[in-house]
C-alpha cells in the first residue's frame, strides 16, 4: 500500500481533484456506453418482434377478406 | 494461396454464425474485462509507489495511457474492417466499422479527458494545440464523422461505404499521432513503452499498467461483440433465422412470466 490511511488515499497527495475527475469520468463514460449498447439491442429485438406481430396481423387480416 | 490461408475463417463471415459466437464470447469477455480493469486500476491507485516527480498526480496514467491506445488499437481494427469491406465485400465486416465506431469515439474522449485533466497540474493548462494533443482530437473527428457519414445516406449500404472510405482514409493520421511527440517539439512526454527500447518505467508501476491496457482490450472485445450482435440483426431481420431466434426467445420469456 503507497498510502497509511484512507484518508491519504482519498487526497491523492493533494490531486484528489484530478485523479478522481479523471477515473470518475472515465468509469462514467464506460458504463454509459455499456449501458446504451445494451438497451439499444433490446431496443432493436422488440422493434423486429413488434414488425413480424403486425405483418402477420396484415396477413391474418387479408386471408379473412378472402 | 489466400484463399485456402483463410479458409477456416469463412463459416464466421456467415452472420448467423457471429451472432452466437459473439453472444458466447460476450459474458467471458466482460467478467474478464471488470477483473482485469478493476486489479489494473486498483493496483495503480492504491499499491505502485508515487512519482519522484509528478507524486500521485501520475496514477492518471493507468486510464490515460491504456485508453490512448486503445483509441487507436480500435481505430486500426476499424480500418481494418472497412477494408475487408470494401474490397471483399464480407457484409459482418462492414457492420464491424458500424459497431467499432462509437467504442473508439468513447476510448478517444476518454484519453483526451484525463490528458487535460493530467495537464493541469503538471504543465499548468487543461489544453494546448500542440502536435500530440491535436492529432488526437483528429482522431476523435475522425471517429464522429464515421459515425455520421455511416447514418447520412436514405440507403444504409451507400453510408457504409463513404464511412468505410473515410475511416481507411483517416488511418494516415495513427501514425502521426504516435511518432508527433518526436517530430515536433512538444509538451507531451515521449513514449515510456510503446518502443523497441527498454520500457523506461519500473516494474511496480509497469505491471499494474499492462494489466490496465489488457483490461481496455478485453472491455474493447466485449462492447465490441454486443454492438456487432446489434449490427447483425438491424440488417439480417427479415432472414428466417433472425425469426427463429426472437420468436423461441418470446416463448421462453413467457413462460418464465407464467
Amino acid at each position: 500500500m503507497a498510502f497509511n490511511s484512507w484518508t491519504e488515499f482519498w487526497a491523492m497527495g493533494g490531486y484528489a481533484l484530478f485523479v478522481w475527475l479523471s477515473f470518475g469520468t472515465t468509469y462514467a463514460l464506460m458504463l454509459g456506453l455499456w449501458w446504451y449498447s445494451k438497451r439499444q439491442h433490446k431496443q432493436i429485438q422488440q422493434q423486429i418482434c413488434a414488425k413480424a406481430a403486425r405483418e402477420q396481423r396484415v396477413r391474418q387480416h387479408q386471408e379473412s377478406e378472402k | 494461396m489466400w484463399g485456402s490461408m483463410f479458409r477456416w475463417l469463412d463459416p464466421y463471415a456467415k452472420p448467423e454464425t457471429l451472432y452466437h459466437l459473439c453472444g458466447r464470447l460476450l459474458p467471458y469477455l466482460m467478467v474478464l474485462a471488470v477483473f482485469t480493469l478493476l486489479l489494473g486500476n486498483i493496483w495503480g491507485l492504491a499499491f505502485s509507489p508515487a512519482d519522484y516527480q509528478q507524486g500521485d498526480s501520475y496514477r492518471i496514467i493507468y486510464i490515460h495511457v491504456p485508453s490512448a491506445i486503445w483509441s487507436m488499437g480500435a481505430y486500426s481494427s476499424m480500418a481494418i474492417a472497412a477494408f475487408i469491406g470494401l474490397v471483399w465485400q464480407i457484409r459482418v465486416a462492414q457492420w464491424a466499422v458500424l459497431a467499432i465506431a462509437p467504442i473508439g469515439a468513447v476510448y478517444t474522449a476518454i484519453a483526451l479527458f484525463t490528458g487535460a485533466a493530467w495537464g493541469k497540474p503538471m504543465w499548468g493548462t487543461w489544453w494546448v494545440w500542440d502536435a500530440r494533443l491535436t492529432s488526437e482530437l483528429v482522431l476523435l473527428f475522425l471517429y464522429l464523422g464515421v459515425i455520421a457519414l455511416s447514418g447520412a445516406f436514405s440507403e444504409a449500404a451507400r453510408g457504409i461505404k463513404v464511412a468505410s472510405l473515410l475511416a481507411i482514409v483517416g488511418v494516415v493520421n495513427l501514425p502521426i499521432i504516435h511518432f508527433s511527440v518526436e517530430w515536433w517539439n512538444t509538451l507531451h512526454q515521449g513514449a515510456t513503452i510503446t518502443k523497441f527500447a527498454k520500457p523506461s518505467i519500473d516494474p511496480s508501476m509497469l505491471w499494474p499498467l499492462l494489466i490496465s491496457i489488457l483490461g481496455f482490450a478485453l472491455l474493447l472485445a466485449a462492447l465490441t461483440c454486443l454492438r456487432l450482435r446489434s449490427q447483425i440483426l438491424i440488417f439480417e431481420q427479415h432472414r428466417p433465422w433472425v425469426r427463429q431466434l426472437l420468436d423461441s426467445k418470446a416463448d421462453s420469456t413467457q413462460k418464465e412470466q407464467n
